[in-house]
């Protein structure tokens, strides 16, 4: 019996734990770990159009029960990504979601359609990236920008399509009904929190970009919350991120109205914390007489 | 399999000066990996990003390793005593080039001179040029003097040379006893050993530092910015040849 075989927008993954975006690259350096084909799947490092190097570091800082990044989108352009980095990733057999970003509403459109000709699975929007400029985090934290932006990636993608929330935002439910008004097949949650440090001896900020996306254990209370919000507030699959270090956690995440889960910070921890939170889901089927990780999806008894 | 992860024990440590600690630990399958210039990732227990420790020098199964407190990370480290765990991933990074017949100029500032170490049994003939604030900062002059000619600069004269490590180098470079310049320490004396050699057309290899997150080439927040474009410190570094880095562009 496979326990942990999770379908989302038709496409099949052997277990509901996905690599998070930014965390992973193309999953080549953790396949040194383990056979990357054990997990659920990877989404990709974000692309763009046209390669970018991203932003000056420092770009990292850590803080309590988690960190800062400023990574700033550094990624080889979409056409490497669909020509040298998604075909090794099928090889390995894991699901291979392209994660796409852009300085425009037409870069998102055109990136679309490189990855519509490719042998990706399937497509997360990122319209909630902290750290660049221009582009990212703009496109996810109004309505209207939202719409524009998934409509006009909509029409180049015949290829499911996830939309993955800023966090930063008053009211998430009314982005996620954006999103799936718009087209959006489904929906990924939470991207960084915009956070900030200082070094007290410089008075510097610690990161070179001053602010940067605050991920980690610290931030899993804020992604439950707006999980479950969003769960209830739409009809669509929806992946929950943001701070799950083990299988407890995974299991929660579900229960507040995950379908599938994203594992980002974690990895840098402990670089075996996805196969972990694997075997402990399977234990926890097992031990608990759960046929399907599914039957746990949105099953919390809320007051 | 080019690094793992690994449950290290501590066999020895020895507190070397008022913040650097000098650690053996056992793990032997990092240890039969290991190549001089690669570094450990280290967990500190609680804190969500490793600490990238540099390699002193590569034992039959073991690991030495030379480390300063820095921070929070880097203190809760050199709380642990021998006989404790360290949770290593090991070894990463792309570490020093060497062909021993030539004759080599190591040159180490500060907490940069214990990736040298390794480097100073590696060639027929080397001279190490090892500069320090003050003579209670210097480390691993005794090993080094185990191994090679040893040169010593303070800042403050309190002992070798008062002056920079520039100096000793300028005068190796200018007599033509130099083939290869191999460097660690901050980047501001990284860029004039670099410069240095430039002037002089000798090769050099530098050890850079920066913040690292997965240590293993993934997350790309290492970055250094070189002359084929934006490089990663964890993976295609520490080491790099000098004249592929954009010095203009290092903090």
């Amino acid at each position: 019996m496979n326990r942990l075989k999770t379908v989302i927008c038709g496409v099949e993954f052997k277990n509901p734990v996905i690599a998070a975006s930014g965390s992973y690259g193309f999953g080549r350096e953790y396949n040194e770990f383990y056979p990357i084909s054990e997990i659920g799947g990877i989404s990709c490092k974000g692309t763009t159009l046209e390669p970018r190097d991203g932003n000056a570091p420092p770009r990292v800082a850590e803080t309590p029960c988690g960190m800062l990044n400023a990574v700033g989108l550094q990624n080889p352009g979409v056409r490497h990504f669909v020509e040298k980095e998604v075909p090794w990733i099928k090889e390995q057999g894991t699901v291979c979601i392209a994660n796409i970003a852009g300085n425009a509403v037409e870069d998102y459109a055109e990136a679309a359609a490189v990855v519509n000709d490719s042998a990706v699975d399937m497509v997360e929007l990122n319209v909630s990236c902290p750290n660049v400029k221009h582009g990212g985090m703009q496109f996810g934290t109004t309505c209207a920008a939202l719409s524009e932006v998934v409509c006009a990636v909509r029409k180049n993608l015949a290829k499911p399509l996830i939309v993955k929330l800023s966090p930063n935002v008053t009211d998430i439910t009314e982005l996620a009904r954006a999103a799936a008004d718009s087209g959006a097949d489904a929906l990924s949650l939470i991207n960084t929190l915009l956070g900030m440090r200082i070094d007290i001896r410089t008075r510097r900020p610690v990161l070179r970009n001053n602010m940067g996306g605050f991920s980690g254990n610290a931030v899993f209370p804020v992604a439950v919350r707006m999980v479950w919000q969003v769960k209830n507030a739409v009809n669509i699959p929806v992946i929950g991120m943001g701070g799950i270090t083990d299988y407890k956690q995974a299991v929660e995440m579900m229960m507040a109205g995950a379908d599938a889960i994203q594992v980002g910070t974690a990895n840098f921890t402990d670089p075996f914390a996805m196969p972990k939170i694997i075997n402990g889901l399977q234990r926890y089927c097992e031990d608990n007489g759960i046929g399907n990780i599914g039957e746990i999806v949105g099953t919390v008894r809320a007051w | 399999m080019k690094y793992c992860q690994e449950d290290a024990r501590i066999v020895s440590k020895n507190k070397i000066t008022s913040d650097v600690f000098d650690f053996v630990i056992s793990c032997s399958q990092s240890a039969a990996l290991a190549q001089p210039g690669q570094f450990v990732n280290i967990l500190a227990d609680g804190f969500t990003l490793r600490r990238p420790i540099s390699i002193c020098e590569i034992g039959q199964g073991t690991l030495r390793l030379v480390m300063q407190v820095r921070g929070d990370g880097t203190a809760r480290i050199a709380e642990k005593n021998v006989g404790d765990r360290l949770d290593i991933v090991a070894p990463l990074g792309h570490g020093f080039e060497i062909d021993r017949s030539k004759r080599a100029v190591l040159v180490g500032g500060g907490i940069g001179a214990p990736p040298l170490l390794e480097l100073s049994k590696r060639f027929d003939a080397c001279t190490a040029i090892l500069g320090f604030r003050s003579a209670d900062a210097m480390i691993l002059q005794n090993d080094f003097e185990k191994n090679c000619e040893t040169v010593i600069t303070t800042d403050d004269g309190s002992a070798g040379i008062c002056g920079f490590v520039t100096q000793p180098l300028e005068e190796m470079l200018r007599s033509g006893r130099a083939d290869v310049v191999l460097s660690c320490g901050p980047t501001p004396m990284l860029r004039n050993v670099a410069g240095l050699c430039k002037k002089y057309g000798t090769p050099c290899q530098v050890s850079m530092e920066q913040r690292m997150a997965c240590g293993v080439g993934a997350c790309l927040v290492c970055a250094c910015k070189t002359k084929s474009g934006m490089r990663h410190v964890c993976k295609n570094g520490p080491v790099f040849d000098a004249a592929e880095v954009k010095w203009d562009e290092q903090a």
